[in-house]
């Protein structure tokens, strides 16, 4: 973990609650996609834990819906303002274990996370399927991205507006040697559920600290308690116990 | 001796900042950041004497100037704290620790307590009957004069190490509970645990906390934490050691004028995780600034006019 000062470089609406923001500063401790940051903002006592959609030489993408006090803040954050932020938080996943052709699923804000996951599978010469599931037309964001990047992109709507009607689930039943997904926990247990192979799934819970001191975000897993920040937020298909 | 030292029942403080209990775990995050040696000492994770995985989730709430956490004193228990953390503790932390213990019925407290207390690591022993998540037990020990006094004369029975009460501002006269805890042989008094606070989410109509209530902590309870650390220090002969809201180095002097001999950071770890280290760093010119030659000159100093 590091906390530094970010410049933003970049905040603009993708659709009319999701934004993009993109901040230049030190990424040395983003070591995997999946990770997140933690941000402190003006006059919110917790940061807002936020998951990287991408991360290059200094220059770090996330991307965020607005669903509080405090995204709501950081929306109309101006080009040039300075945020203290955590990074290198969370275990990330693991892409060695993907296999020739992996599936990415997504869902709604966790997309993001998989756009780097994407790049890197990519870049190690995968072949990478990407499944993106949305409520309608009007939140579908990063199809093109992560067709620029070389993947074959199936998009689904709930309301059928755009791409396939139905959930993620609908898409899964193509071959794949490995999935990784990230998205609200009922779309994680429809993909668990109906996944044929190995995979990896990122979490999400209220946090407090973000780096494992304050026990905030446990959970229960096979393999034991773990905190979703610091132990997660990616978890083995194979070590995940759903409480009902 | 330092201008930042400070004297805890009879264990000498290179200065009195203590990372409080569940804000700090068992050290080894915080080391990975910054060297802890530099703290006076740490409070480490609530321990009861058996594992507890603790409260559903959301535990966690925003506040203003704050926050709520309703954790429920998640532990492994004290047999592997003692086989697993604190190995890991002593190779990133020499200086004598304070271990939190927490129970349900004087027996617990008494049994881990008594563990605790053979560990050599460990230099107090801070009796917690003050946590608000957890029913049925915690905190009701800490409402009550005799139930707490209770507490403390059974520990301080079964343990050599100097014994802290953790106590709890979720009542009524706190001064009465002090006043027991000194009468049953307690060492020093810890004070305050967090407030019993609730957020309800306007979207769901539902708590915000899975617990529906838990611990408000943060810069918010300050000015209460201060109250009751004054009233507290001025009703007992035994150190104070003040916490609530503490997340400068100008509150850790507020603090100590209003009567604490040390005091602990809480939830200011977790939103700034070198809060502690600020905080040490930034003391001598606070004291400077306020013409304060040595920290323990000023213990109970407020000057009453």
């Amino acid at each position: 973990m590091k906390q530094s000062f970010f410049k933003i470089t970049k905040n603009i609406p993708l659709n009319s609650n999701v934004y993009k923001m993109c901040l230049k500063g030190d990424t040395s401790f983003i070591t995997a996609p999946g990770q997140f940051v933690n941000i402190k903002l003006d006059g919110k006592y917790l940061r807002r834990p936020i998951s990287v959609c991408d991360c290059e030489d200094g220059l770090l993408t996330i991307i965020y819906k607005v669903v509080g006090g405090g995204t709501e803040q950081m929306k109309d954050l101006k080009e040039g303002q300075m945020l203290d932020i955590l990074t290198g938080l969370g275990n990330g996943y693991n892409t060695d274990v993907s296999g020739n052709n992996p599936l990415l699923i997504g869902g709604g804000v966790g997309v993001p996370p998989l756009y780097m996951l994407a790049k890197e599978l990519i870049a190690q010469g995968k072949k990478v399927s990407v499944i993106l599931g949305f409520n309608t037309e009007s939140e579908v964001f990063y199809e093109q991205e992560f067709k620029n990047l070389g993947c074959s992109v199936a998009i689904v709507t709930a309301d059928g507006s755009y791409g396939t009607k139905g959930f993620v689930t609908a898409k899964m039943d193509v071959d794949y040697s490995y999935f990784y997904t990230c998205g609200p926990e009922p779309m994680l247990k429809a993909v668990y559920k109906q996944s044929k192979t190995q995979g990896q799934m990122s979490f999400e819970e209220r946090m407090g600290c973000g780096f494992g001191a304050c026990m905030g975000c446990s959970c229960k897993t096979i393999a034991g308690y773990k905190r979703i920040c610091k132990d997660g937020p990616v978890m083995l298909k194979e070590e995940i116990l759903w409480e009902d | 001796m330092g201008r930042l030292t400070v004297n805890l029942c009879g264990i000498t403080l290179d200065n009195p900042v203590i990372p409080a209990s569940g804000t700090f775990g068992f050290g080894y995050e915080f080391a990975e950041l910054y060297d802890i040696n530099i703290l006076g000492t740490f409070s480490f994770k609530g321990t009861t004497k058996e594992a507890r995985f603790g409260n559903p989730t959301p535990r966690i709430a925003e506040c203003t100037a704050g926050m709520i956490n309703a954790v429920g004193l998640q532990n492994p228990g004290v047999d592997k704290v003692i086989s697993e953390e604190l190995p890991k503790l002593k190779k990133c932390f020499n200086k004598p620790v304070m271990a939190n213990v927490s129970g349900f019925s004087v027996e617990d407290y008494v049994y881990t307590c008594k563990m605790l207390d053979k560990e050599p690591q460990v230099g107090w022993l801070e009796v917690n009957v003050s946590c608000p998540n957890v029913h049925g037990g915690g905190m009701s020990f800490g409402t009550s004069p005799e139930a707490a006094a209770e507490v403390v004369s059974a520990v301080k029975a079964a343990t050599t190490k100097p014994v802290i009460v953790k106590l709890s501002p979720n009542v009524t006269d706190i001064v009465a509970i002090a006043k027991a805890c000194e009468e049953a042989g307690a060492d020093a008094i810890s004070l305050i645990n967090t407030m019993l606070g609730m957020r309800i989410d306007l979207k769901t109509k539902k708590p915000v906390i899975a617990n529906k209530m838990g611990g408000f902590s943060g810069p918010a309870i300050f000015p209460v934490a201060v109250r009751m650390v004054y009233q507290v220090a001025n009703a007992v002969k035994i150190p104070v050691i003040g916490m609530g809201g503490v997340s400068t180095a100008e509150d850790v002097i507020e603090m100590m004028l209003a009567g604490a001999t040390a005091v602990e950071v809480g939830a200011a770890n977790l939103i700034e995780p070198y809060a502690c280290r600020n905080i040490i760093n930034d003391l001598p010119s606070v004291m400077d600034k306020y013409g304060i030659e040595n920290l323990s000159d000023i213990i109970g100093g407020v000057n009453n006019g």
